[in-house]
């Protein structure tokens, strides 16, 4: 690999991803597109994000499917995005993670290069032009629809971001959830946020719950799995930065909620 | 047509050399070492804004005296080189030894077939991974020399009395703040001092978690000054 030095007047900048291009390495190839069978890949589901009295609070469940098939019980859909920020990811997996890889890099290019973190509106633009440069995948069935949240620093609040499949951001007041058990995730969310916002054991209780829920009505989420001790990945993004719940206190949240949901909808 | 008068290749390049080291020359020095607990990046900087001493990767970092311009360029092409070397591969396969190489062959090529060789000496240092052994500074010089350093290393005009004054300091066991004021005093030597606002300071050490390098702020560099 030599030293990727440029003239002045064509240097790519701080973007990662404009440097990728320069020197042909750039992972959203210019694939034509064929039309034909969609290509059968493990896909990610339920993602969620809400606001809560310290900031976000962000969550996925562990399953990929196949179609009709469990493709991975322990696959991750949330990372931290930078130091900030987190990112959720649902739809085909692999180009999936291989984004979320790219735009991790991307931020910490950025902020090597300037010296500064970008902020917190343009860490959600950059996401949505990688989503939009996807679309040719998107179109083949492979699409990208992330959730993106973080601590704004400039207005002191915690943010949430969702997409579409043409990189289009929308910014949410409350939360979101995407993913084929999104809707049930919702529908649990939208109840238990009322009145004031919730605490932090609170809002890790209302994930977990609205996670159970979803995997309860929708074949392709996985529910907290005791046995094998999976159990879904919950993390918050507050003023000090992103950090995961440990995996000990979502055993017992996990419990707790199962155990709060005996003879729930009559046993039905 | 004029022909253009014969210079000898040796000529050509004891001028060339000349030429960089008065402008290396003009700049202040730099210290770079390894302490106790992680590895101590240290230069007389009076502006707060345009760095000497930047993060490269997680466990790299960079250090340029000479030319501002220059060194800095130099700095983003090594962001460039590690982040897609990190992004193709793994994050473990970056390291600072290709990264060395990669300066020194660019060093090296601009020296010689240029008009003007670049004014800057640089450094690269890494982090080991368990830290004594193998933690390295690698010192490149305007020509593409390669040196490779296990103790520590100056850069700069006057870097043989700052290297004989900072030995005379210096142990592997020091502390942070032993190393800092160490590399402060050798690089003000006996007729001035330097105070904390002019110096810039940035250490990589584990405890900052997997990007492992930190600049030390104005308030920890006078709090480890005064100590």
């Amino acid at each position: 690999m030599n030293l990727p030095i440029f003239n002045p007047v064509d240097d790519p900048g701080p973007s990662f991803f404009a440097t990728l291009e320069r020197i042909g390495m750039s992972p959203f190839s210019r694939l034509e597109v064929s039309p034909g069978e969609p290509i059968s890949v493990p896909h990610g589901t339920t993602i969620l994000a809400f606001k809560y009295a310290d900031g976000v609070v962000m969550a996925g469940d562990r399953r990929a499917t196949e179609g009709n098939f469990i493709a991975h019980r322990r696959i991750e859909k949330v990372f931290a995005a930078d130091r900030y920020s987190g990112v959720a990811i649902a739809g085909a997996a692999g180009p999936a993670v291989e984004m979320v890889r790219l735009f991790q890099t991307q931020l910490e290019h950025y902020e090597k290069v300037e010296g500064v973190v970008l902020s917190l509106e343009g860490k959600a633009n950059q996401l949505g032009q990688m989503i939009r440069a996807n679309l040719p995948m998107a179109m083949q069935g492979l699409a990208v629809v992330p959730l993106f949240a973080g601590w704004d620093h400039i207005r002191s609040a915690g943010r949430i971001f969702a997409y579409d499949v043409t990189g289009g951001k929308y910014e949410e007041v409350a939360f979101q959830a995407t993913g084929s058990g999104g809707r049930d995730a919702k529908g649990t969310i939208k109840a238990g946020l009322k009145g004031a916002l919730l605490d932090r054991s609170a809002a890790i209780n209302l994930a977990v719950s609205a996670l159970v829920e979803a995997s309860e009505e929708d074949s392709a989420t996985g529910g907290p799995d005791l046995h094998r001790g999976i159990f879904p990945v919950v993390a918050t993004i507050t003023e000090v930065g992103f950090v995961a719940v440990p995996d000990e206190e979502l055993e017992e949240i996990a419990r707790n909620v199962l155990e709060a949901r005996r003879g729930i909808g009559g046993g039905q | 047509m004029s022909m253009p008068f014969y210079v000898a290749p040796e000529q050509v390049m004891k001028d060339r050399a000349d030429y960089a080291r008065k402008g290396i020359a003009r700049g202040r020095s730099l210290i770079g070492c390894i302490y106790a607990s992680g590895i101590l990046l240290c230069a007389e900087n009076p502006s707060k804004s345009l760095h000497k001493i930047s993060e490269i990767y997680d466990r790299i970092a960079f250090a340029g005296v000479g030319k501002y311009n220059e060194f800095d360029q130099l700095r983003v092409a090594g962001v460039r080189h590690a982040d897609t070397k990190g992004y193709a591969y793994s994050r473990d396969d970056v390291d600072a030894r290709s990264l060395a190489n990669v300066y020194a062959s660019y060093l090296g090529q601009v020296f010689t077939h240029e008009m003007k060789p670049l004014e800057v000496e640089i450094l690269v240092a890494e982090l080991g991974r368990n830290h004594h052994g193998q933690s390295q500074l690698f010192h490149i010089l305007y020509d593409g020399t390669v040196m490779d350093e296990s103790r520590y290393t100056v850069l700069g005009g006057d870097s043989e009395a700052i290297s004989r004054r900072f030995g005379e300091a210096y142990s592997d066991q020091m502390s942070l703040a032993e190393a800092l004021k160490a590399a402060v005093t050798a690089l003000a030597g006996p007729e001035r001092t330097i105070s904390a606002g002019d110096v810039e300071a940035a250490v990589l050490e584990d405890s900052n978690g997997r990007r492992t390098f930190r600049r030390l702020s104005a308030s920890e560099l006078t709090e480890l000054l005064a100590g």
